[in-house]
């Protein structure tokens, strides 16, 4: 994996430049071409901007994300570059604008590496359901990296970019983070702009970030947070900088913790983790407090509920129309059913359908109606427990990585793996996966912090210290 | 077999607002531009882009519900209505569903009887879909720049019980529209659009009857045509033993008939749930007293006041009130006038339902693009109840106007044109005329009374018309029978 810091300190001391470094970067990528972490790749506009960023340096203007190596989920609207969401639907789709946060990082002197292969529509939890093939987990290329975030994560872990964009709707982003043993933030709902962002359940998803380090998460965080005039319901920034507050170490703190009975969704490496992770903060000094959540067994058929709802109508655009994949017909009258049958992979169609089904007439009041209560009910719970304890500390996942199909024939049994990171999406709230250790097969276990809404900078502060002090 | 009937309709009218972009992006908001011009990632559904609320579009929605005595929600939300069609772009159309912006209103209609109160059950905000156009041979071709266009739904309860009605309704709604400068009232650019549901039952009945919505109706006039239709069609079927059923009827301008379009089975399931793109519309009291405060004086109540306090008659009220432009045009002639009563404002109504609209008339115009000074009528309406100036010359005077751009009261004094009202002077040519003909004064004297034509007509020939023909009457009358 590679730091961001030591890029700084290397082009500080002269030992590399930005051009030598990202040249560097695409040799690696090649190198992995079989992780499969990368849908399309920028090399060119990428070099152009790494001679931009030497140029700055060498002036002393250079600006906030500098020469940083960001690669992008290919969800997020990239002007001119094809933006898929891994799917046939969009294999050939070129945005005519670039995504809120595409601007924010070109102005800020990222460099763009490509967008990273993802589940398709951001729909999965192992990127197996992407129409360009699965993603391998640099860990163990016989194991999923997770998803939906998969190609950012695998990027990552493999040292490809110094930082991944991702979204994360239920956990896409924590989830892979998580089995790739490195950061995955999924700031507040609300404090990054969505314009752009190609929408799978709007009222869940987030962009956020995936790093080996927490430091380029809270510039970047710094960067693109604040409002947007074209996204209505993005918040305004706040007054504190993350990166500033990275290091005001609390010498109090009080840590929510789950029932015993939830964590029996976990398998007993990542519950023991958990297990030794609580002892180690108690010896931290904080204060272990347990927290109650009512109706914990509906939390994952809301969250799919609301989510497949929302996706059943934010898909409909795709339909052959205006752009991406129009099946070759004759018949007009056909070429809706047709397109979409041929164009959407089978996961995406299960969830439209799902989603359909749950706002049909007559069925509204008894799904999606109710989801919206229980969604509501967690969203007190959230508030309850904050009101007890500063943040609340659970597993990211109920196991480590698992293998290659080995729960993609059983959707629910995937979904459930969904079950600490979804609650957190229909709260609104922040969450971050912090690598803990890996397993004896060396695979990654990941604990996950979350905090109350917008208190972000609160959340990446206490993540890096739980970072520092929890890793063996 | 009608008189055993009543029908009860309601009117769904679609009114696309002069908002200066759209309702949910910065594209310009302006009919008639070459198509899809007017598009943005929003309007054109591009993946990833969002909506945000037009601020405008909420202040003219409130404008019309408060013009429709509507009560104003606090706090309203948007829905998503759900489905496909090439040109609604994102396949869903942002409206809103549970909890509309403005309800529970009512306008007036005028009837032989008295006002008539047309309940509004409900105004919402939506946008407007693209166009298709199919009648190119090539393919559907779609133009976008209608995508995203605000509208407002106002429904009204089933309150209508006439095609007459609704026709009344329907002018108010759109005079109404018009007078708050929100919409363009136009129905061929499609800007104010009319659905009917309509039904008929047996008078004194407790349930209404199944009813049909009849769409696709582009004018005042086929809006009364189709409901006239639609509730015989409806009787008919009833009084031939046969029941209605409910669906959705077009009509077909060209053979005035509505025929079938789609049946209550094949209605669609719209899956209407909240939009999550946007917020909710929030609206303080503060905010709508403001705009209480701003609205103009609506066409009835202006219409009303024209009766009263200008003393016209219902007609002449209803179509001077019945363009915003022209009452006001009228209202600005009579405030210009030397002596204000109700003989002159009678005077300057005439002037404006004659002259000034035949001018419009001939020359394609509005009052406004007309561009005649309202002092003209007004200085006319004066000069001639003074009894200056006569009809004839009046009219005369008026073209001249027109014409040199000059004033009426300067034109008189310039060409002397002055009505002769002096008798002492008027009368010494009576006595030369009478005295020069002795032989017609002959004849009236025995009896042929008609003769006294000619000498009034002489006498006005010798004053080259401007002696007042009245009192050239009486003089001569005076002097023949001495």
């Amino acid at each position: 994996m590679i730091s961001y810091n030591d890029f700084l300190n290397d082009i500080k001391s002269k030992k590399i430049t930005s051009f030598e470094f990202t040249s560097q970067i695409f040799s690696k990528i090649k190198l992995n071409i079989e992780l499969n972490a990368f849908i399309t790749i920028t090399e060119e506009s990428a070099l152009n901007q790494a001679k931009e960023s030497d140029l700055r340096f060498k002036e002393g203007t250079q600006r906030p994300l500098e020469g940083m190596i960001i690669a992008i989920k290919d969800n997020i609207s990239t002007k001119d570059i094809r933006t898929t969401c891994a799917s046939k639907m969009l294999e050939n789709y070129s945005p005519i604008y670039d995504a809120n946060v595409i601007t924010r990082i070109k102005e800020a002197g990222g460099i763009i590496i490509g967008k990273t292969n993802m589940d398709e529509f951001a729909m999965g939890s192992s990127n197996e359901t992407s129409f360009f093939g699965s993603v391998k987990n640099p860990l163990n290329h016989n194991k999923i990296p997770g998803g939906s975030s998969g190609g950012s994560a695998s990027a990552v872990s493999s040292g490809l970019c110094h930082l991944a964009l991702g979204s994360d709707t239920g956990g896409s982003i924590r989830q892979p983070a998580s089995f790739c043993g490195i950061y995955g933030y999924k700031p507040s709902y609300g404090r990054i702009s969505r314009y752009g962002l190609i929408a799978f359940a709007s009222s869940l998803d987030q962009i956020g970030f995936l790093s080996a380090e927490i430091d380029s998460i809270s510039r970047i965080t710094d960067v693109l947070s604040g409002e947007d005039e074209k996204d209505s319901t993005c918040l305004k920034k706040p007054n504190i900088s993350s990166l500033d507050s990275l290091n005001n170490f609390p010498s109090e703190f009080k840590v929510g913790v789950m029932g015993k009975d939830l964590l029996e969704k976990c398998n007993s490496e990542v519950y023991e983790t958990y297990c030794e992770s609580i002892e180690k903060i108690k010896a931290l000094g904080g204060e272990i407090v347990d927290v109650d959540f009512r109706f914990t067994e509906a939390w994952i058929p809301t969250y799919y509920i609301l989510a497949t709802a929302e996706a059943s109508s934010n898909l409909s655009r795709f339909d052959g129309v205006r752009f991406g994949f129009r099946a070759n017909l004759s018949e007009k009258q056909k070429i809706y059913k047709t397109t979409r049958s041929q164009g959407f992979g089978a996961e995406v169609k299960r969830r439209i359908m799902t989603g359909t089904y749950v706002l049909s007439s007559g069925y509204y009041d008894a799904y999606y109606k109710k989801a919206q209560q229980v969604r509501r009910v967690i969203s007190d719970d959230y508030n309850t427990a904050f009101s007890k304890v500063d943040f609340i500390f659970i597993p990211t996942t109920p196991s480590t990585a698992f293998g290659f199909n080995e729960k993609s024939a059983d959707p629910v049994m995937m979904y459930l793996s969904d079950f600490f990171t979804a609650s957190a999406n229909l709260a609104g709230i922040p969450g971050i996966n912090i690598p803990i250790k890996n397993n004896s097969e060396g695979m990654p276990i990941g604990m996950q912090i979350q905090t109350k809404h917008l208190d972000d900078e609160k959340l990446l502060m206490f993540a890096n210290f739980l970072g520092l002090k929890l890793k063996n | 077999m009608r008189d055993k009937y009543v029908a009860v309709i309601g009117l769904e009218v679609h009114a696309q607002l002069l908002t200066k972009t759209k309702a949910f992006c910065s594209c310009i908001n302006e009919y008639g531009g070459l198509p899809n011009t007017q598009t943005c990632p929003v309007c054109l559904g591009m993946p990833g882009s969002l909506p945000v609320l037009n601020k405008m579009l909420v202040e003219y929605s409130i404008m019309m519900g408060l013009a429709t005595n509507c009560k104003i929600r606090k706090h309203s939300r948007f829905s998503r209505k759900n489905y496909f069609y090439q040109d609604l772009p994102k396949g869903y159309q942002i409206t809103q569903y549970d909890d509309p912006i403005c309800y529970d209103g009512y306008v007036e209609i005028e009837k032989e009887e008295g006002l008539k109160r047309i309940r509004v059950n409900r105004i919402h905000i939506e946008e407007d879909t693209g166009k298709s156009n199919h009648d190119l041979d090539i393919d559907t071709l779609v133009d976008l720049n209608r995508a995203g266009v605000p509208l407002i739904e106002i429904v009204t309860e089933p309150d209508i019980a006439s095609a007459e009605e609704a026709y009344k309704y329907l002018t108010q709604i759109k005079n109404s529209l018009i007078y708050l400068n929100i919409c363009s009232g136009n129905m061929e650019e499609g800007a104010l659009r009319c659905d009917a549901n309509i039904s008929v039952m047996l008078k004194g009945a407790d349930k209404y009857g199944t009813r049909a919505e009849v769409k696709n109706m582009n004018s005042f006039r086929n809006v009364e045509k189709a409901i006239e239709y639609e509730v015989n069609r409806q009787i008919e079927i009833i009084e031939n033993g046969g029941s209605v059923v409910q669906e959705t009827r077009m009509w077909d301008g060209a053979k005035n008939i509505t025929k079938s379009m789609r049946s209550k089975e094949m209605a669609h399931d719209y899956r209407y749930f909240p939009e999550p793109d946007l917020l909710g519309i929030e609206v303080s009291d503060e905010w709508k007293e403001t705009l209480k405060s701003k609205l103009p004086e609506l066409p009835l109540a202006k219409k009303i006041r024209f009766e009263t306090h200008y003393g016209l008659n219902k007609r002449d009220a209803g179509i001077l009130t019945d363009d915003i432009s022209i009452a006001k045009y009228f209202e600005l002639a009579c405030s210009v006038l030397i002596i204000k009563n109700e003989r002159r404002y009678k005077l300057i109504s005439n002037w404006i339902q004659s002259d000034v609209m035949r001018l419009m008339s001939e020359k394609s115009v509005n009052i406004v693009e007309l561009n005649l000074n309202p002092t003209i009528i007004s200085q006319l309406s004066d000069l001639s109840d003074d009894g200056v100036i006569s009809n004839k010359i009046a009219k005369e005077i008026f073209i001249e106007a027109i014409s040199s751009g000059k004033l009426p009261n300067d034109i008189v004094n310039e060409k002397g044109l002055k009505q002769l009202s002096d008798t002492t002077l008027i009368e010494e040519i009576v006595v030369k005329v009478i005295a020069s003909n002795p032989e017609t004064l002959e004849k009236y004297k025995s009896g042929k009374t008609n003769f006294m034509g000619f000498f009034v007509g002489q006498v006005l020939k010798e004053t080259k018309g401007q002696a007042n023909p009245q009192i050239v009457s009486d003089l001569v009358k005076k002097h023949l029978e001495s």
